[in-house]
């Protein structure tokens, strides 16, 4: 489905060149969740952004359905962290869902329905003629998320969807994902920088270095599909699991890596 | 005391004159003009001066003056140059800010130039045109266009860099094409500014209207008044800065009408982001 | 106010990094707007010369700029150049300081404000054109006709913006200055003319553009002494580069008034932030 080999990102300028992404290599098959953790700094939207075709990978490739990704693909849809910045401040509600339809010379009707369903499905069918602005923070983000349902994408990516919103709007999200996700059947990349989230989300959390980032860890998240915010949470594995990556995460702020070169790493992490 | 600081607060905040009943405001919006009209009223009946005749005769001047031709002998042909190099300074102004807005390289090359073109005062500008298209309207919409082009070109340039990075992340992984991010992002993005511009062009361009007429024309309402001050026709003359007064007025009411909708969503998230 | 300051430093060596890097990127812009620049003096040059554009329309920059040396020498210039300066400076004056006392005034009472919007609503946007023939027979071609064509235009843009500030003041500032019982005229100084500045400087910037505006259109349509009539002078005599070198001096002149007030204001509000960051803490 999604295939990252040997990614690396260095941006260049006439000062010096700053190395993002050093080396990494991934992939999700159809249909599944995989979130992306690691300490903050760590390439993670350079990585998405990569991924989504908005920046050009200095070395390896991303393959899209075996299609290389050289700009936005057709079958991706992209849900970023800034919701009040993704929408259209000058669109409606259900004009902001319509756009990227019409763009893809679907007729009316066929639009209309689609951006019905959709609204319907992230529980926004009674506001399609508010303005974006009219809304609350978690209804922004609603919105972007019924944009990219509507749009029908094989994957979706996003990218620290909630980490702008309250605890509690944040936990419906993800349970509104969860079941998006399950009905849809689609592919899910997240992004996020909290630990307990990727776990409750995924089917499988990878774990970033630092700059310039690597692959720390591929964990496995071995929960049925059916997942409740009290029970899974509180189940033993899910501890386990949360100490475990938590350990990741500390050693890749403190400059671990994987690869030898681990001095320069730590020269990084002082800050 | 401490109960009504609140209150207090919150009318400076949300200062209007809509909270007034319908009396009051009436008589804030029409006390200080009405009063106005009457000291002047009263003070030109009595001042028997020859420079400022009686408002009674200015009123009674005014219809004859302008409504037997003038409307369409002058002041049409004035108001058709005025849109015309308007509408040129627009057209010029957001297609040329939109393509130095977009490109860096672009905007670095033609920084200080533009910067000095713009500050040469528009009215210079009347004499040197003046060579190429003589004095016919041609000049005079050219001067009113060259005038005007340069807050809006300036504004739009200002507008057109400071679209949001996520919107132009979120048309592009939507694979918007070029036409559809231009209309539907770029412009709507910019027209904050680009209202700014046009609104400070619009008082350039009827300035510069009333100097070219003044300077050199066979009609129009600039040369009109010109006429009547140089034939000492005091009543006229004022019945012509009377009417001028009333057409910046009338045009910038009719921006406003046209910026409302244009607008609608600025304001509305504007206020939302204060709000809190 | 203290939430604004960034808590965290950047790493030195990034830091460094990015200064290196604005600095490349200062670097480049400077050569392109030079480029920029002599790109546009070698079209004015080329065009007459060239035959696209008739000469006697528009010479060659080089005569322009021979033109210009000439005029330089001349004693009539530099008069004509203070001229323009002294109208500019005076009508500027006039117009800041009565805007701003009116401004402060009106708008600091609640009932003036609202009792004068409509009124300035109105007035603002008459075009201060015409006033022309008014200022030629009451006031005569000198310089007070053409002050009142500059104070009228320029006093509008300080009036309003010192509107706009007074209205912005703090209502929590502005109701503690009430429970604690503080004087108007302390008010006045200490809570509304500190956060109308800025505005104020912004009118000030403005109205600096359009005082110079309407200077040189006085000059150039009533005849008040000062570059604009040289300018008509030199139409009248047909000296075409002449009036080129004159064009090109108002543009330096408004570059230099704009520059000019840029500076001003930011040395003002630099000024004005670090008193107030000084009471703050």
């Amino acid at each position: 489905m999604l295939e990252v080999e040997g990614l690396q990102k260095i941006y260049r300028s006439a000062a010096g060149d700053t190395e993002a992404i050093r080396d990494l290599t991934f992939e999700a098959r159809a249909g599944e969740i995989v979130c992306i953790v690691g300490p903050s700094g760590a390439g993670k939207t350079t990585l998405l952004r990569c991924i989504s075709g908005l920046l050009e990978p200095t070395a390896g490739r991303v393959t899209l359905e075996g299609e290389e990704v050289v700009g936005p693909a057709r079958g991706m849809a992209v849900v970023f962290q800034e919701y009040a910045r993704s929408l259209f401040p000058w669109l409606t509600v259900s004009q902001n869902v319509e756009l990227p339809l019409k763009e893809k010379g679907l007729d009316r009707k066929t639009r209309r329905q689609l951006v019905e369903q959709s609204l319907e499905a992230v529980g926004l069918a009674d506001v399609p003629n508010s303005y974006p602005w009219q809304l609350s923070g978690g209804m922004q983000q609603r919105v972007a998320i019924a944009r990219a349902v509507a749009y029908e994408p094989h994957i979706l990516l996003m990218d620290e969807p909630f980490a702008a919103v309250d605890a509690q709007t944040r936990a419906d999200l993800e349970d509104l994902v969860r079941d998006l996700w399950e009905r849809l059947g689609i592919t899910l990349l997240f992004v996020t920088h909290d630990i307990d989230e990727s776990i409750y989300l995924g089917q499988r959390v990878l774990v970033l270095s630092g700059r310039p980032t690597v692959i720390l860890e591929d964990v496995k998240v071995d929960f049925p599909d059916q997942r409740d915010q009290l029970t899974t949470r509180n189940d033993p594995e899910f501890g386990r699991l949360r100490a475990h990556v938590y350990d990741l995460v500390q050693e890749a702020k403190r400059g671990f890596r994987p690869d030898a070169e681990a001095e320069s790493g730590a020269s990084v992490s002082t800050s | 005391m401490t109960t009504a600081a609140p209150q207090a607060g919150a009318r400076q905040r949300f200062h209007s004159i809509r909270r007034y009943p319908l009396f009051r405001r009436l008589l804030l919006i029409f006390g200080l003009p009405a009063f106005l009209v009457v000291i002047w009223w009263i003070s030109s009946e009595r001042a028997d001066s020859f420079f400022y005749p009686a408002l009674s005769d200015i009123v009674a001047t005014f219809a004859p003056t302008w409504f037997e031709g003038r409307i369409t002998a002058d002041v049409f042909p004035s108001l058709g140059r005025l849109l015309a190099g308007y509408g040129v300074a627009l057209f010029v102004g957001i297609s040329l800010g939109i393509a130095i807005g977009l490109s860096a390289t672009l905007r670095s090359f033609s920084e200080p130039v533009l910067e000095f073109l713009r500050a040469i005062p528009p009215p210079v500008l009347v004499p040197i045109l003046m060579l190429f298209f003589g004095i016919g309207d041609a000049m005079k919409i050219v001067v009113i266009a060259t005038g005007a082009v340069w807050p809006i070109l300036l504004n739009t340039v200002e507008g057109v860099r400071g679209v949001d990075e996520v919107l132009r992340d979120t048309a592009r992984t939507y694979g918007l094409g070029s036409v559809t991010q231009l209309r539907t992002l770029v412009l709507r993005a910019s027209s904050p500014q680009i209202m700014t511009g046009a609104r400070q062009s619009l008082s350039i361009a009827i300035i510069l209207m009333v100097i070219s007429e003044m300077f050199a024309a066979h009609n129009g309402l600039g040369f009109s008044i010109v006429q009547f001050q140089r034939s000492f026709a005091l009543p006229e003359m004022w019945t012509g800065i009377i009417l001028l007064g009333l057409l910046g007025v009338g045009l910038s009411i009719v921006f406003r009408l046209i910026e409302n909708p244009i607008l609608h969503w600025y304001r509305g998230q504007r206020q939302s982001q204060r709000g809190g | 106010m203290a939430t604004a300051v960034p808590t965290t430093a950047p790493p030195a060596r990034q830091s460094s990094a990015k200064q290196k890097r604005a600095r490349n990127f200062s670097v480049n812009r400077t050569i392109l707007g030079l480029a920029g620049i002599v790109t546009a003096l070698a079209v004015l040059e080329a065009l007459p010369r060239v035959g696209i554009v008739d000469r006697r329309f528009l010479p060659p920059f080089s005569e322009m700029a021979v033109a210009l040396s000439e005029r330089v020498q001349t004693s009539v210039f530099w008069e004509a150049l203070g001229n323009t300066l002294v109208t500019w400076a005076v009508g500027l004056s006039i117009a800041l300081i009565s805007g701003i006392l009116l401004g402060m005034i009106i708008g600091s009472v609640g009932v003036l404000r609202d009792a004068t919007a409509s009124t300035i609503e109105f007035l603002r946007p008459i075009p201060s054109v015409a006033l022309i023939p008014l200022a030629v027979l009451l006031l005569g071609t000198g310089r007070p006709g053409t002050l009142l064509l500059v104070v009228y235009a320029t006093f509008w843009q300080v009036l309003v913006q010192v509107l706009y500030g007074v209205q912005d003041v703090d209502p929590v500032a502005r109701d503690t200055s009430r429970v604690y019982k503080f004087r108007f005229l302390t008010v006045g100084l200490r809570l509304v003319w500190p956060t109308t500045l800025p505005y104020v400087m912004t009118g000030f910037r403005l109205g600096a553009t359009v005082a110079l505006i309407l200077t040189i259109t006085g000059e150039l349509i009533i005849g008040t002494p000062g570059l604009g009539r040289l300018l008509a002078i030199a139409q009248e005599s047909g000296q075409v580069a002449s009036m080129y070198a004159l064009v090109i001096v108002t543009g330096v002149l408004g570059v230099l008034v704009n520059l000019g007030a840029r500076q001003i204001e930011r040395r003002v509000l630099h000024w004005h932030a670090s008193i107030r960051r000084e009471t703050a803490s």
